[in-house]
């Protein structure tokens, strides 16, 4: 398949995923496969018919049986929860990545039904494609204008719930330039299924480039500008902002979208934990 | 409730030595009685899940006014006096019908009924008196699941008013056969319920206001 | 006067939602004129919808759920077909405002109106005659309790005709759920039917359980009660225990839509990720409650025909408390994406993990008495063998999904809708079939075709893998659920794959529709003469079939576990006189049930409607019917010893 999604990551969120998926799966298959041929095999060899077989009518308790009846899934889960626990904190959606490579700040807002990304060092905006260093770390801050929504790209790993009022965090990298589908993997209403996005991993130099050729573009996105683009409808195509008002992504998460600049320091309000 | 079981069973005469699980369908006393107990633990845990909706809102007044601000101790203590005062006189009503005293279950019936309709009236006049400052349910979240923790609380008192008259009619017409017996004894298990969803609502919302 | 109620409520200009409800009226009314012309009412008035008998209550809760079935799968076959046309530039034949109402409803109805009303049905019938007593704790609650249910199908069924259902998904999360973004009747259908029969549920529960602890035959102690009651009684507890959470969520949701409250909204302080908290607090113990009393079906069908005990007994007890009371310490895990933190998420996802050794522990023990027996393979035993098999698959995806990091990139993926169909059609709905097969010539008298119930099993089964398999694999390369259309053509093929498993479950659901037709007509060449046709374990099988209204003129004394086996191996251990049969009393037909449900569905309607005088009149009717039941003093008929050794004996003609 052109992208195989999970199964093709591409970052070392995604990768440590992946691995965590098919570790898990052959542990548990080591003992599921064996039970499936033992069921069916048990119930075919003490058929009715079958006179070699022995028929035990009363045979109904054995300690040494429940002892690894008991013991055996115990052990697999202790195993696989051992994973479970180190993994979730492996993997935390909240931790920084480790890398040399300076970070890259990105707001993602979910708006009815497109994503806004604001680039808060860069001072540019885009809607409907996330352009990224490869290479570099990317640290998002997430929340919704609208109803609740979930940033996903399967194959750069962990995925997170954008909520309105709330800002979500998570850290992702794309070990190599690409194009990467996104999308909401939360249903948020009528335009959901076209709620995609591209990721557009690009050699760090051309990222620069980007970000100086976008701030040579005409948009702003101003007032009027989020107002048009907060309209429920789905995004004809992506496009990029040459400016954001300031505080724009703080005024979101302040419920204050459309009123630009009145709130103040409403950034720490519900975070989501 | 155990010594109740063991002697509401048939078939008591070998019952020494039958393990309680073993002797048989219980009567239909002590059936009533059980699946009462059971609606009135899944009662208190819808109150559980409006406790859990405050507790998580109660500092979300949205600009708006606060608990503190609002809530006047002394009006709910003696709102609380009316309560607790009632379900003793409850109690006294729960004595009565066990004695089967006709005359008492009345009288203990409609001091009860006015206690309760108190309770529910200085209720009501609260809320009203909020709602007139302004401070009405849908101003902010913490106003939102107080109305409703209180109001649902408020709901019940206001259907026991109504179970109690209609047991008084009930004792009227039907007399203190059996099965009134029971639903009168089933509305006494109810009010003292209300009562400890009452001792949680004013010392977690009222008392919690800081 | 009629609130926002209009014509234009009627999809007269949608041609698909105008043919479905045209169909349904049709169907409806067609079956009401049979009725009529057939004479049925007065049979059925006094036989079914007024009676009391918790086998009635049961069967009637079971074709409900059958019924239901069709309408729900009909959902299912739509989304799949649209899922198979809909890729690349393709819109499919379903627009999104109709598409998300089906995925709504679908699984609406097939969690609360089909798994769960069939379970509620197979216990309703099964438990008290396999506890040796006459009927439920409360006979006349147990009608109540299902005409709610029935109320509540029959509003969602209005849906589809009057106004539209909720568009979304079956859990209706705020804020979407919130009257700014969703302002038609579809949520406020979906609330209503909700509430109402989830009072029936709660009310079934409190019954249930109190028969279970209070009500069980001489001798029958805790320790010799059959698998299946445990398993009830554990579900029924878990109804008690989280229901009431359901009611107060939808309550508060509820009022948000229509006081302007603000629990759950984006403004004034409200919070969605309590509402998520709240109903998953219900949801996950909801997955038990459908699953625990499958187990329990199974551990009797594996038992029977393998004609041993069950193995390991203890454990089974011990693994079914264990998962009751577990059920309620992990639903974070269906939202570890929601940024709560690695401690958190990493002890929700272990105690998630924890539920699978009880879990395992069953699927050994079902394992160790298939070992040494002596089995006979009849169709539920098949339907038994096929849950084995597959639900460890289902459980092996769960276990994955409990790993949170392995949950960031599946969650609500088609990966996860996969598992869950694995664990419902594979755990709960192949043991509705088992339990349906079992006992269905306990109810009637006569048993279900064998050759048809083996096909009906192979359809389910292999379009069971041919519809989900595909999804997982389809989750993993990144589809995502609850998609209207989506742009990879690389999908498609595994979306046809998928639709053809749809279509040869729908051979297995016609082969069902045809094999109780069938079984019908030849009912008396598969005639049970003896009232113990699978040479049964437990004491429903010591009765006639079908029983007698009382199930049991004198009660059984119970002097071990497997009691009816036990008396056919070497009778009882002190033999005497059985005591002389003397009359007994039963509860009385109530039409009370029906009546609460016709006023319920009256102010459910008019609540989604805002019909003030309609509503005031519903609640009114309620009420007036509780206080004329109040006033009922002449509950029971006594059945006079001619009457009970008659019936005792009576080869019964098909109930």
């Amino acid at each position: 398949m052109e992208n195989a999604g999970v199964l093709d990551p591409q970052g070392p969120v995604a990768l440590a995923e992946r691995t965590m998926l098919f570790n898990a799966t052959a542990i548990m298959l080591a003992v599921i496969l064996p039970v499936i041929i033992l069921t069916l095999a048990t119930a075919w060899w003490f058929r009715a018919g079958n006179a070699k077989a022995r028929y035990l009518p009363d045979w109904e308790y054995s300690g040494r049986v429940e002892l690894v009846v008991w013991a055996v899934p115990a052990l697999v889960i202790m195993f696989l929860g051992g994973i479970a626990w180190i993994g979730s904190h492996q993997v935390d959606p909240y931790a920084p990545l480790v890398s040399d490579a300076q970070p890259v700040d990105v707001e993602v807002v979910s708006l009815d039904w497109k994503w806004l990304f604001i680039y808060p060092e860069q001072g540019v905006a885009s809607v409907g494609r996330l352009t990224i260093p490869a290479g570099r770390p990317i640290r998002f801050r997430l929340t919704s204008a609208t109803v609740m929504n979930s940033f996903l790209v399967p194959q750069l790993g962990s995925q997170i719930y954008t909520m309105a009022g709330m800002v979500t965090r998570l850290s992702l990298q794309a070990d190599r330039p690409g194009r990467y589908p996104g999308l909401s993997a939360q249903f948020s209403g009528s335009g959901f299924s076209d709620m995609r996005f591209e990721v557009e991993a690009v050699p760090d130099r051309e990222f620069d480039e980007w970000v100086s050729r976008t701030r040579a573009g005409p948009d702003a996105l101003d007032q009027a500008a989020y107002a048009a683009l907060a309209k429920p409808g789905t995004a004809e195509a992506p496009r990029a902002f040459a400016s954001v008002s300031p505080g724009l992504f703080e005024a979101i998460v302040g419920g204050d979208g459309g009123m630009m600049g009145s709130v103040a320091s409403t950034s720490s309000h519900a975070q989501a934990h | 409730m155990i010594a109740a079981v063991a002697s509401g069973t048939p078939g008591e005469e070998d019952a020494g030595d039958i393990p309680l699980s073993q002797r048989g369908p219980a009567s239909t006393e002590i059936v009533a009685r059980f699946g009462f107990w059971l609606f009135l633990l899944s009662d208190i845990v819808i109150f559980a899940a409006l406790f859990a909706a405050y507790a998580v809102l109660a500092k979300e007044t949205a600009g708006g006014p606060s608990g503190a601000q609002l809530f006047d101790r002394t009006y709910t203590l003696i709102e609380t006096a009316c309560l607790l005062a009632s379900s003793f006189t409850c109690g006294m009503m729960s004595l009565a019908v066990e004695r089967r005293q006709g005359l008492a279950i009345y009288l203990w019936a409609g001091i009860t009924f006015a206690l309760g309709l108190a309770f529910v009236l200085m209720e009501f006049f609260e809320f009203l008196g909020m709602v007139a400052q302004g401070a009405g349910p849908t101003h902010s979240a913490f106003l939102s699941a107080f109305f409703t923790l209180v109001g649902t609380h408020g709901l019940h008192v206001t259907v026991g008013l109504c179970w109690l008259a209609v047991m008084a009619a009930q004792v009227a017409t039907l007399g203190l056969r059996p099965m009134v017996m029971r639903r009168l004894l089933c509305f006494g298990l109810f009010w003292h319920a209300l009562d400890i969803v009452w001792i949680g609502v004013f010392t977690i919302v009222y008392l919690g206001a800081g | 006067m009629f609130g926002k109620l209009t014509w234009s409520a009627i999809p007269l200009d949608q041609p698909i939602p105008l043919a479905a409800s045209g169909l349904a009226m049709l169907a409806g009314l067609a079956v009401l004129g049979l009725i009529t012309w057939k004479g049925l009412w007065p049979y059925l008035w006094k036989e079914w919808i007024t009676s009391v008998d918790h086998k009635r209550i049961g069967v009637m809760y079971v074709v409900l759920a059958l019924v239901m079935l069709l309408r729900g799968f009909v959902d299912a076959l739509m989304m799949r077909t649209q899922l198979a046309i809909a890729a690349g530039g393709a819109q499919g034949y379903l627009p999104p405002e109709h598409y998300d109402q089906i995925f709504s409803a679908h699984g609406t109805i097939m969690i609360f109106f089909v798994a769960m009303t069939f379970m509620v049905g197979l216990m309703n019938f099964a438990v008290p005659l396999q506890l040796g007593i006459r009927d439920v704790a409360f006979p006349v609650l147990n009608s109540v309790s299902f005409w709610l249910t029935a109320a509540g199908v029959l509003l969602v069924n209005l849906s589809l005709v009057v106004g539209e259902f909720a568009r979304t998904g079956w859990l209706a999360y705020p804020p979407l759920s919130e009257i700014a973004y969703s302002p038609g009747v579809g949520v406020d259908y979906y609330l209503w039917s909700l509430q109402i029969s989830g009072v029936g549920s709660l009310l079934s529960g409190i019954n249930l359980t109190t028969t279970i602890l209070k009500l069980r035959a001489p001798g029958m102690g805790y320790m010799r009660m059959p698998v299946f009651c445990w398993t009830a009684l554990a579900s029924n507890l878990l109804i008690i225990a989280a229901f009431p959470i359901l009611t107060a969520t939808f309550a508060m949701l509820l009022l948000d839509r229509y006081l302007g409250f603000h629990f759950f909204t984006n403004e004034l302080g409200g919070n969605a990720m309590m509402y998520i908290n709240l109903i998953w607090a219900w949801g996950h113990p909801e997955v038990y409650i459908l699953i625990l009393p499958a187990f329990g079906v199974f551990s009797e069908v594996i038992a029977t025909f393998s004609q041993k005990p069950v193995f390991g007994y203890r454990s089974m007890v011990l693994a079914t408390m264990a998962i009751c009371v577990l059920s309620f310490m992990v639903w974070l895990h269906h939202f570890f994406t929601m940024g709560a933190g690695a401690d958190v998420n990493g002890f929700f996802g272990v105690t998630t993990m924890i539920i699978a050794v009880p879990t395992g522990v069953k699927i050994f023990n079902w394992l160790f008495t298939l070992y040494g027996g002596q089995i006979r393979f009849g169709v539920p035993l098949y339907w038994a063998l096929g849950f084995m098999v597959t639900f460890v698959v289902g459980g092996m995806t769960g276990v994955l999904l409990a790993i949170p990091p392995v949950d960031f990139v599946t969650h609500n993926s088609l990966f996860l809708v996969a598992h869950f169909h694995n664990v419902i059609i594979g755990g709960v709905l192949f043991g509705a079939f088992a339990g349906y097969t079992y006992w269905f010539p306990k109810a009637f008298g006569f048993r279900l075709h064998e050759g048809l119930g083996k096909a009906i099993f192979w359809c389910w089964f292999v379009g069971f893998y041919l519809a989900f398999m595909p999804l997982y694999a389809l989750g993993l390369v990144g589809a995502t659920r609850r998609m209207q259309h989506y742009p990879e053509t690389e999908w498609q093929p595994l979306m046809i794959v998928a639709l053809i498993g749809a279509l040869v479950i729908a051979a297995g659901i016609v082969l069902a529709v045809v094999q109780l037709v069938v079984s019908i007509r030849q009912r008396d060449a598969t005639r049970d003469e003896t009232g113990d046709p699978w040479n049964g374990r437990t004491l429903e099988w010591s009765v006639p079939s079908p029983p007698p209204a009382w199930n049991f003129a004198i009660l059984p004394e119970v002097e071990g576990r497997d009691a009816f086996w036990a008396r056919k191996q070497g009778g009882r251990k002190h033999p005497g006189e059985p005591p002389p049969i003397a009359p007994i009393e039963m509860p009385e037909n109530s039409m009370v049930g029906v009546v609460i449900a016709f006023f319920a569905v009256m102010l459910g309607f008019a609540l989604v409607w805002h019909i003030g005088w309609m509503a005031a009149s519903g609640l009114g009717g309620i009420v007036a019917s509780g206080l004329a039941r109040a006033w009922t003093t002449a509950t029971t008929a006594e059945i006079s010893t001619a009457e009970l050794g008659e019936g005792s004996h009576r080869k019964g003609a098909p109930a």
